[in-house]
């Protein structure tokens, strides 16, 4: 059982954030570190090879400046090896550059499983992952809460809003998990240790032959303006004088809710 | 953002370090903070902390890979460093890490045999062991035991009292110094005793001011006997394996004294900017503003200090003059930042429950712990050529 997992290198939410005056794009200069909801991702793929008994987890991440202190902490965790992109021109890319370029990265490794987060912390798109399957040829799954491999198929419980499907599909696939599939290790010291002598392949788009108006990798979006959110409104206070529940049924009536 | 623990020598913040205090923070929030206030009052950390703990290998940092050991002292220091800037608290830390106390003689010997017995299980979280020296009648000379070891052929008859013995009411074992062969420094000798030993017993739980969750025990030994094969090292060589070792201990009560002060800074500054007098928050205070300066200077000049003077004893450039510079550094600083912590909380930092409360109490020990100021001055004085 080999699996990739798609791991995104974010600035560290706890840390102030900002917006390039000119391009509107994250500015991403200090440090990055593993998005939170990756780290879902690589343990459910650490434990299903653990079960597997034999295969490797491979992370996969397109970054900026040969970024890897995320990688790395995925590393720590056990995952066997990484691949990264980085490359100038993907400055800025939106959700299907992005996307081109991680399935092309994938392809350059073997796997039976594609695993990624639902959606990223700093980006929110949550599209990434099924374009990936589309441009791979895979089958995917969505908001799995619960992964299983048996033989040949994925057994997925798969959030909805009403309760859970339970999804069979065949391998190899790509499935998006949520953040509680399984509860994600702290590295060891050992295992941060040995991370460090790790290998992580670096390819540029050149690399994955993703050059020119063919690949169409580069950023194709531009971000015209930006709005601040508006605040939002203070709530309506009910005062309960003995005619609290009328007052809240009304209110109620009024929003079409009864 | 910075985090409290933020290292200022570059050595210390390594991706690999970085990391690793990632790792602690997580196991503190996870595993310790929800627990700590149970524990202060059990006056005791519960054994499966450790196993957590030694799954995580935060137990291995600073020993040799051929014992089980990862990383260097430093990554020990940043493992202390993290856990007490994290909260986890002083008197866990030093419950939690109290084999380093009480394995570096035994791995330093290369004896097998116990490396195997007690070193590897205390590594990985399944032992707790603890060291003897102190001695009711006095800790600060240790030339001047009187806990004695007779040679009986086959085995070791050991008689005496030990006291303020951390984890020695939980340990398996104890490293205990003894005399040997008769007074004075080349009479003194390690051998590790079993407390399932007969005739070993903890004969009282101290009731301390601070540190209350790490327990800490007055022990006695009637006749115990030991196996021969638990003496470490080589004969009469006790006082001078405790002396090398010291200087471990007082680098580790160093980071205790400047984390703790940067727990206490990070504490007071929330304090200040949230709590308001005339309508105002008290950081808007001059008097409370310049406190909260001066005790970031402070704390600043330990935590540099410190781990300059541990990378260089690391890297073997300085030695214990420098030590005990650091030590003292760091206890004074502390001393000062977490009095005036307290002061910056008013009444609330009066009341038991409150961190700093605790913070408070946990710092009095560091300046007696691990050798005393006091004694700290006269390994500088010495080295001064003073004496
Ligand atoms: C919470 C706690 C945990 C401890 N854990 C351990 C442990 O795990 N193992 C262990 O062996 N010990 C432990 N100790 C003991 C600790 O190391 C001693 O308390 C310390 O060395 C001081 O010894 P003492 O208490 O006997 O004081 P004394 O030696 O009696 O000192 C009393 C005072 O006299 C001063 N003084 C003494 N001699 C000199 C001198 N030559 N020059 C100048 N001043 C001097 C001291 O500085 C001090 O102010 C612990 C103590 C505490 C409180």
């Amino acid at each position: 059982m080999n699996i990739a997992v798609c791991v995104k290198q974010i600035p560290d939410p706890a840390a102030p954030w900002s917006l390039d005056p000119s391009t509107h794009n994250l500015v991403r200069e200090g440090k990055l570190i593993l998005d939170d909801s990756d780290a879902y991702g690589v343990e459910m793929a650490l434990q299903l090879v653990d079960k597997a008994g034999a295969g490797e987890v491979t992370l996969v991440s397109m970054a900026p400046r040969n970024e890897t202190s995320g990688l790395r902490t995925g590393l720590a965790m056990g995952a066997a090896k990484a691949i990264l992109v980085t490359d100038d021109q993907l400055a800025g890319s939106d959700a299907l550059s992005t996307a081109k370029v991680l399935a092309a990265a994938i392809a350059t490794t073997e796997f039976d499983l594609v695993i990624a987060a639902t959606e990223s912390t700093d980006g929110y798109t949550g599209t990434t992952p099924v374009q990936i399957a589309e441009l791979l040829g895979l089958p995917s799954v969505s908001f799995a809460k619960k992964v299983e491999i048996d033989g040949s198929v994925v057994k997925v419980d798969r959030q909805t809003e009403a309760g859970y499907d339970e999804v069979i599909c065949p391998l190899p696939a790509l499935v998006t998990v949520t953040a509680g599939v399984v509860e994600p290790r702290y590295p060891s010291f050992k295992g941060i240790m040995s991370a460090k002598s790790k290998p992580v392949v670096t390819l540029s788009l050149a690399d994955l032959g993703l050059v020119g108006a063919a690949g169409g990798a580069v950023a194709g979006q531009e971000i015209v303006s930006v709005q601040k959110a508006e605040a939002r409104q203070a709530g309506v206070i009910v005062e309960d004088d003995g005619t609290g529940a009328q007052q809240l049924v009304e209110y109620l009536e009024q929003l079409k809710f009864v | 953002m910075e985090s409290s623990g933020a290292d200022k020598c570059a050595d210390w913040a390594s991706p690999e370090r970085v990391e690793l205090r990632r790792t602690v923070r997580g196991f503190t929030e996870r595993y310790v903070l929800p627990n700590l206030d149970e524990w202060e009052k059990d006056g005791e950390v519960p054994r499966n902390v450790h196993r957590v703990a030694g799954k995580l290998g935060l137990l291995a940092a600073g020993f040799p890979e051929n014992v089980g050991g990862v990383g260097d002292m430093i990554d020990n220091l940043v493992i202390t460093d993290e856990l007490i800037s994290a909260g986890a608290s002083s008197g866990f830390a030093a419950a939690l890490l109290t084999h380093h106390i009480a394995l570096p003689h035994i791995v330093a010997s290369g004896d097998e045999y116990l490396i195997e017995r007690y070193v590897l299980p205390s590594i990985s979280g399944e032992m707790i062991g603890c060291l003897g020296v102190t001695e009711p009648t006095g800790g600060s000379d240790v030339a001047g035991l009187a806990t004695k070891a007779e040679d009986h052929g086959d085995h070791w008859l050991i008689n005496g009292s030990k006291t303020y013995i951390t984890s020695g009411a939980r340990a398996d074992f104890i490293v205990v110094a003894a005399s040997t062969d008769g007074a004075g420094h080349a009479g003194v000798s390690l051998i590790v005793v079993d407390t399932s030993s007969a005739g070993f017993s903890v004969t009282r739980r101290l009731e301390k001011m601070g540190w209350a969750c790490s327990d800490t025990a007055e022990i006695t030994l009637v006749d115990v006997e030991v196996p021969k094969a638990n003496l470490v090292g080589e004969r009469g060589t006790g006082f001078y394996q405790i002396m090398r070792n010291f200087d471990g201990e007082r680098l580790g009560l160093a980071v205790h004294g400047y984390a703790l002060a940067s727990r206490g800074l990070e504490l007071a500054v929330e304090w200040a900017r949230t709590r308001r007098s005339s309508g105002a928050p008290l950081t808007s205070l001059q008097t409370i503003r310049h406190k909260l300066a001066e005790m970031a200077r402070q704390t600043e000049v330990a935590r540099v200090f410190t781990q300059k003077v541990a990378t260089d004893f690391a890297a073997g450039r300085v030695g214990s003059k420098e030590v005990a510079m650091a030590k003292n550094t760091s206890v004074y600083a502390c001393d000062y930042v977490v009095d005036q912590a307290l002061q910056i909380h008013g009444g609330l930092g009066y009341m038991k429950g409150s961190e700093v409360e605790r913070i408070y109490r946990d710092a009095r020990i560091l300046g007696i712990g691990g050798g005393t100021n006091e004694i700290m001055n006269e390994i500088i004085a010495k080295r001064m050529a003073l004496v």
